[in-house]
């Protein structure tokens, strides 16, 4: 079953502080990602939802609770920093609110030092950050530096990045916020179809609600407590949507 | 990919202009280490030019490069019959200061030992070498003057007739090269005047005493030449110079010599050992010194830069943590830029140094071993100097770039 999964996520419970400064960011938290699945997180600001993405991306250490990525159980025996520093350039593509990028490389080259990282050829890793800048519609804006770039170009470069690796999880902390609807929908799609071509796991917290027609499964998040969202909020959402 | 030159690509204006710095400190340093090179081979240009195996000077004192070392010119005689001397030279050195053109002249007066020492040996860049015992000179360009140039020095005027590059005392002051008989004429003159009022004065004492009164011949002689007194010793010289038979040991020469009451004698090295312990010591080590405390202080800037750099780069850091980056491509990132800084810095110091040491008044010496050993240190400087960034870097955590 595990060799299935994308995501395997079980009680995850995050907590921060100590006595009584102690603030329980995400309490129990259990979620199932299939390969190829495509799967929205939503809540309000402050629910767990980016701890929970920050857990699952092996960049902040839950305070119990397992994950498993790809069926590797990430809690098994001791792992180094290091070690869950090379799972992620190998396994996770991350996308964040801010667009990140290095500011003293250009597009392409923040795009391709990801593939480097892996291991590829410099000239392969190009090649590849190239077809996904065009894929995203910044090609011509290759050579172009992050400061030269608009909000949307930055972050369609930042999913680029995430994508360099064919990661086996991608987990995007929403990554259409600055842009558009037409290349917010552009993108979104794009996490579908990598998802579905190469099998890959897709986790997006998003409030743009226009584009969950896209994701296999809706989750939702409040006050640190996941859950699979039900219809109605669902259908509550893209109501909210129409109405505007 | 090299993350360290896109950065510096990124901020070149700002790279430039520190390693610029960087590389003027370490010219610097290279200039310290080039005038303590100057300064020893400065003081010993004149006792290796003269290639003497003895040095024989005045009982205890340390040479004529130490102290103050009268012999009589006879010594030259003396010595030259020890078994095993094949030749015996006079030797006179002393340091003059006299205007000339209206601006003030500070020479050394060497004397060679003419005929047997006409200055063939010297580094001559222009000119001959002496043609006649008197009114000759042999002048280091140092000392702005022109071959041909007529120089008033005491009673007598001298003719330029060879310039040499590089032969300076160890105080810097150029040398210029007199028979030896010229150089102790320029040494021991003697203003007219001062030389009546001593024959008078002679005349007077010899006139005091029954012998002076009654010998009239005396009377005349006290007043007359200094000369021409018996009594009275000749000009007297620094030191008397030995050369050795080929394959003969100087220390035999030298405990023949032990024996003399008047006199000691020093090999040629001990002379340069005595040289470099005695006049030139002080200031060797207050160069090293300051050669050392620059170096420390050049490893601190550069620290202090590549720190500086690294804390503007902590974002990116954090940013390339996030992404996967291993520790080595952050160490790497921040040791490479260090170690391109560094040697920029070095090559910027050569190129400056270069052009500018040949424009200073005294000699800087920048020999290749030194070079060599300048690069060790600036490399070495260049990864100490990395290990406070890599530190800060390292303790960045990769949720720093979303936060």
């Amino acid at each position: 079953m595990g060799e299935h999964l994308a995501l395997e996520v079980s009680g995850l419970t995050k907590v921060y502080g100590r006595g009584h400064t102690e603030v329980v960011a995400m309490r129990d938290a259990s979620m199932r990602v299939r390969r190829g699945e495509t799967v929205a997180l939503l809540g309000p600001s402050g629910a767990g939802k980016s701890t929970f993405l920050l857990c699952v991306g092996l960049i902040n250490p839950p305070t119990r609770g397992t994950v498993a990525i790809g069926g590797w159980p990430m809690q098994d025996g001791p792992r180094s920093l290091g070690d869950l520093r090379r799972f992620r350039r190998e396994h996770i593509g991350l996308v964040f609110q801010k667009s990140n990028l290095i500011p003293f490389l250009n597009a392409v080259e923040n795009v391709q030092v990801v593939g480097e990282l892996v291991g590829r050829p410099p000239s392969v890793a190009r090649r590849r950050a190239m077809e996904l800048l065009h894929a995203l519609g910044v090609g011509p804006r290759a050579l172009n530096m992050p400061t030269q770039l608009s909000g949307g170009e930055q972050q369609r470069v930042t999913v680029a990045r995430a994508l360099a690796n064919q990661p086996s999880l991608i987990l995007a902390d929403e990554p259409t916020a600055a842009l558009d609807s037409k290349r917010g929908r552009q993108v979104m799609a794009l996490f579908r179809d990598v998802a579905h071509e190469h099998g890959t796991g897709v986790i997006v917290v998003t409030h743009d609600h226009r584009a969950l027609d896209v994701f296999d499964t809706v989750y939702e998040m409040e006050d640190g407590v996941l859950r699979l969202a039900t219809r109605a909020v669902i259908d509550a959402a893209v109501g909210q949507v129409r109405a505007r | 990919m090299n993350l360290a030159v896109r950065d510096i690509r990124h901020s070149l204006g700002r790279f430039v202009l520190t390693t610029i710095g960087v590389g003027m400190l370490l010219m610097v340093v290279m200039g310290m280490g080039g005038i303590y090179r100057g300064l020893v081979d400065d003081a010993l240009v004149v006792t290796r030019g003269v290639g003497a195996d003895l040095w024989v000077v005045q009982r205890d004192t340390r040479g004529p490069f130490a102290e103050v070392s009268r012999l009589p010119r006879s010594l030259v005689d003396r010595v030259a019959a020890v078994p095993g001397v094949t030749d015996a030279r006079e030797f006179v050195f002393h340091t003059i200061q006299r205007e000339h053109r209206g601006k003030p002249l500070r020479m050394g007066v060497l004397g060679l030992g003419w005929p047997t020492d006409k200055g063939e040996g010297l580094p001559l860049v222009a000119g001959r070498p002496l043609a006649q015992n008197h009114f000759e000179v042999i002048a280091d360009e140092s000392l702005g003057l022109a071959l041909g140039e007529r120089l008033r020095l005491g009673k007598d005027t001298y003719t330029v007739v060879g310039l040499t590059r590089w032969l300076v005392a160890s105080g810097g002051d150029g040398i210029a090269c007199f028979t030896s008989r010229d150089a102790q004429a320029i040494q021991f003159d003697e203003p007219g005047e001062s030389i009546r009022l001593e024959r008078q004065a002679r005349r007077a004492r010899a006139g005091g005493i029954d012998f002076g009164r009654t010998q009239p011949g005396v009377l005349e002689r006290a007043s007359g030449p200094s000369g021409a007194v018996a009594a009275l010793p000749g000009p007297a010289v620094s030191a008397v110079i030995a050369r050795v038979l080929p394959g003969a040991k100087a220390g035999a020469a030298q405990r023949a010599m032990s024996g003399w009451g008047d006199v000691t004698a020093y090999t040629g090295a001990e002379q340069e050992e005595l040289l470099l312990k005695g006049s030139v010591d002080r200031a060797r080590r207050q160069i090293l010194l300051f050669r050392v405390l620059l170096t420390i202080i050049s490893a601190v800037i550069m620290a202090l830069i590549i720190y500086t750099l690294t804390l503007d780069k902590l974002h990116p850091i954090a940013l390339l943590k996030l992404i996967g980056a291993p520790n080595r491509t952050i160490v790497g990132l921040i040791l490479q830029q260090s170690l391109i800084m560094g040697a920029i810095a070095y090559g910027v110091g050569f190129a400056l140094g270069t052009r500018l040491f040949p424009l200073f008044p005294r000699r800087v010496l920048v020999t290749n071993d030194d070079l060599l050993r300048l690069a060790g240190i600036v490399l070495l400087i260049s990864v100490v100097a990395s290990l406070l960034g890599i530190w800060k870097a390292m303790r960045v955590a990769p949720n720093e770039a979303i936060g």
